[in-house]
């Protein structure tokens, strides 16, 4: 059995959460539940919502910058168009993405747990979010509109401008309590709900994964709360601390900003790369290569990953003493993620290939990750970053890793865990080719933009000079590519839950233990809390159960 | 014992079973409590660089403040703790009275510290020494910083002391519907613990603030 546990026969088909009946009914039974699957599935569709109007946002941004001057927006709407694509993408999607769907969906379900430690915070965490969100949103439509001085809120325009920054910057506020709170949740749940015989070193590499991205978000999140708190008092009494007209010191708040946001974009990508190390010995039918280094590696990269704010800093004025000690430290931050690669890598020699359309994604994922990594160090290197900093090669390499890290991955775990679920399978031909679609878009978006920033093409602009034109050209084409490519593979996906086929417990011949219950799973996951007596990537008895007609 | 009962007592221990872990609910705690930390922690280290910024004027305006009801002050948040402790003594030695009198004592105490803090503030307020205000304007960066942090921290700080009122008020009330007892006091201890992170604080804001010259 999956996991290698001690088989429990005979099961008795039970009611799956969807149909189980509870206190409510109706959209209740959905707004008041403690059921972590339900809770992770409220997170998918709110977060469906807030990805797709940022991606609209992101489309028109590209528009715009089709023709040099105004094409179709005035500059003042670009700037909040980049401000909100930024919070939304980052604080809403990229940030809680992975652990607050697939975490709180299917990492329960991995330790043998019939819940999370904390159900009810669970469920508060949820509220947050919406709260969150919606602040965001409404601060559109209020006052003078939203900030318009990117997702970063740097001091001192941000205590300047006549927008709307303290609604805006207290969303993100509510945001970081979410997310704390979900952080807690899942350490307390892995410390504590671990199932029978599931001992540190048997916890399937996604649980790892969760495990260091939940201390990141626990530790590191406070810091940028209080922060923006700082910049709404700022604002409203001016207090001098980061106002240098007052005598405070706009680069403190650079530090501080940055020494949750630099972590933060581990919280991004750690559970991704923790999905990565699921999906790929399930389709090579190997076990992982590397169990111990890849689990290590994630904190790893969660312990360097604190220590490497600065590079964001590299042109701000900082000291070159430590402009050399952080260039370094962003250097070995490669190391771990380079580990993790190599044993990815490494778990496909000769291993049993089976490119489904999740394992399609993963590959794409290590391409264009790789990619993004690479150009990583040129601006982790001091000399080049001095000459590409604030240029498109950022732009291009940020959405790289985070797009190319964790949009994609995400895109991986929705049609990796679709089957268990919802129950049915999505059309695969479908899903393969709007993976390829994706993939296409994606690099002809993006990677002329590292050309261009080459040739100095400075970011945040709603105009630029004609010479650049033809780049910009062939980027939005792109945009158009990977747009459709996102449309296709929902509309495939959303096809799926209404008119999939059904399928069964185990459609992949997974080896963790969401591949021993139902899908979709009862309402406390387990008729009985298994027993765990192998690591998780145990293929022996495996089969993959093939879907009757 | 009809069959009905004996299906509501299997639930109950199912239930007990189920949802009540004490060391995991103490461990998600302390995880909170470190988020606290480094709230305050980021605010320690703006007071620290300013303090290196701007070491002299903070030596002066920290003269402003009345050290005696700084001092005060520290005395009656370290009593609160005492007789929080005291509190949950009381209960595990299922003396419930007496448990809820110290409880009482503790609020009593985060009151009348709350209560000092306001006539702190009125009386800066009052010689027009607050962000943007008449006296501070005159003064030099180094004091408008120093005020502004003192007035963010122990502001801050005020606010935990009131949750802190709130969450042990909301445990009173637990304790008296029998919700919290002898054998199940892990709220109350959890509100112990996040009121004696509200005194650390404290002793870290008072000599920062007031004894430092």
């Amino acid at each position: 059995m999956a996991n290698g546990t001690i088989a429990v026969e005979g099961k008795t088909a039970e009611v799956d959460f969807y149909h189980v009946k509870g206190k409510y009914k109706g959209i209740l039974s959905w707004l008041l539940t403690t059921d972590h699957k339900r809770i992770g599935l409220m997170y998918l569709s709110s977060m469906t919502v807030f990805f797709l109007s940022a991606m609209t946002l992101g489309v028109l941004m590209r528009l715009e910058m089709l023709t040099p001057g105004e094409t179709i927006m005035s500059a003042q709407t670009y700037n909040s168009f980049f401000t909100l694509h930024g919070v939304i993408m980052i604080f809403l999607f990229i940030i809680p993405g992975v652990p607050a769907v697939f975490g709180n969906f299917i990492l329960p379900i991995q330790l043998g747990a019939k819940d999370v430690q904390f159900p009810r915070l669970n469920l508060l965490s949820w509220y947050l979010y919406m709260i969150g969100g919606g602040l965001a949103i409404f601060s559109l439509f209020v006052g003078s509109g939203i900030a318009d001085t990117g997702w970063t809120f740097y001091v001192p325009f941000s205590i300047r401008t006549t927008t709307n920054v303290s609604l805006t910057v207290f969303a993100a506020f509510v945001l970081g309590f979410s997310s704390i709170l979900t952080g807690l949740n899942f350490l307390t749940t892995i410390h504590r709900l671990r199932c029978p015989g599931m001992t540190w070193f048997r916890m399937p590499l996604f649980v790892w994964a969760i495990y260091a991205t939940s201390w990141i978000q626990v530790l590191a999140t406070p810091v940028i709360g209080i922060t923006l708190l700082l910049v709404i008092l700022e604002r409203a009494f001016g207090i001098g601390v980061f106002d240098p007209t007052l005598g405070g010191d706009p680069l403190l708040y650079q530090h501080l900003f940055w020494i949750y946001s630099h972590p933060a974009v581990y919280i991004m990508v750690l559970p991704a790369m923790g999905v990565v190390s699921e999906i790929i010995p399930t389709f090579a039918k190997k076990p992982i290569f590397g169990y111990v280094p890849i689990a290590i590696s994630s904190l790893g990269i969660a312990l360097v990953g604190y220590l490497v704010w600065g590079h964001h800093m590299f042109s701000s004025g900082i000291s070159d003493t430590s402009r050399v000690i952080f260039s370094l430290l962003t250097f070995i931050v490669a190391l771990p993620s380079g580990i993790k690669v190599f044993n990815w890598v490494a778990t496909l020699y000769k291993g049993s290939i089976d490119v489904t359309a999740p394992m399609l994604f993963t590959l794409l994922f290590i391409f264009i990750f790789s990619i993004g990594g690479l150009t990583g160090l040129v601006l982790g290197a001091l000399n080049t970053d001095i000459f590409l900093t604030d240029t498109y090669f950022v732009v291009g390499h940020f959405h790289y890793v985070m797009f190319g890290g964790m949009g994609l991955i995400f895109f991986a775990s929705l049609h990796y865990w679709f089957p268990k679920m919802y129950g049915k399978m999505y059309n695969e031909k479908v899903a393969k080719v709007a993976a390829y679609w994706i993939g296409i878009g994606f690099n002809v978006l993006y990677f002329p933009m590292f050309i261009m920033g080459y040739l100095g093409m400075p970011r945040r602009y709603y105009d630029y000079l004609p010479e650049f034109q033809t780049y910009h050209i062939i980027s939005t084409v792109g945009s158009w590519i990977l747009v459709s490519g996102i449309l296709v593979m929902v509309f495939n996906l959303i096809n799926g839950i209404r008119n999939g086929k059904k399928t069964t417990d185990n459609p992949w011949g997974g080896t963790t233990l969401e591949w021993t219950v139902p899908s979709p799973p009862p309402l406390e996951n387990f008729e009985e809390i298994p027993t765990v007596t192998t690591g998780p990537y145990d293929h022996t008895h495996i089969h993959k159960q093939e879907v009757k007609n | 014992m009809s069959q009905n009962t004996e299906t509501a007592v299997q639930e109950e221990i199912h239930e007990i079973h189920m949802h009540r872990d004490d060391f995991g609910s103490k461990m998600g705690m302390w995880l909170f409590l470190f988020t606290e930390v480094l709230l305050f922690g980021g605010l320690f280290i703006l007071y620290a660089s300013y303090r290196f910024i701007y070491a002299e004027s903070f030596a002066i305006a920290a003269s402003e403040l009345d050290v005696l009801m700084g001092a005060v002050n520290t005395v009656i948040l370290l009593t609160s703790s005492l007789t929080v402790v005291l509190g949950i003594v009381a209960l595990q030695k299922n003396n419930k009275k007496l448990c809820l009198f110290f409880l009482w004592v503790t609020i009593a105490c985060g009151i009348l510290f709350l209560v000092n803090k306001y006539f702190e503030w009125g009386a800066k307020f009052h010689h027009g020494i607050y962000p943007k205000g008449p006296a501070l304007q005159d003064m030099g960066e180094g004091e408008v910083m120093y005020f502004g942090l003192y007035y963010v921290m122990t502001g801050l700080h005020g606010l935990h002391i009131i949750v802190g009122l709130a969450f042990i008020g909301f445990v009173m009330w637990q304790i008296k519907k029998d919700v919290i007892t002898a054998t199940n006091f892990q709220k109350l201890e959890n509100s112990g613990l996040y009121w004696h992170l509200v005194d650390i604080i404290w002793i870290f804001l008072f000599p920062l603030f007031y004894l430092i010259h």
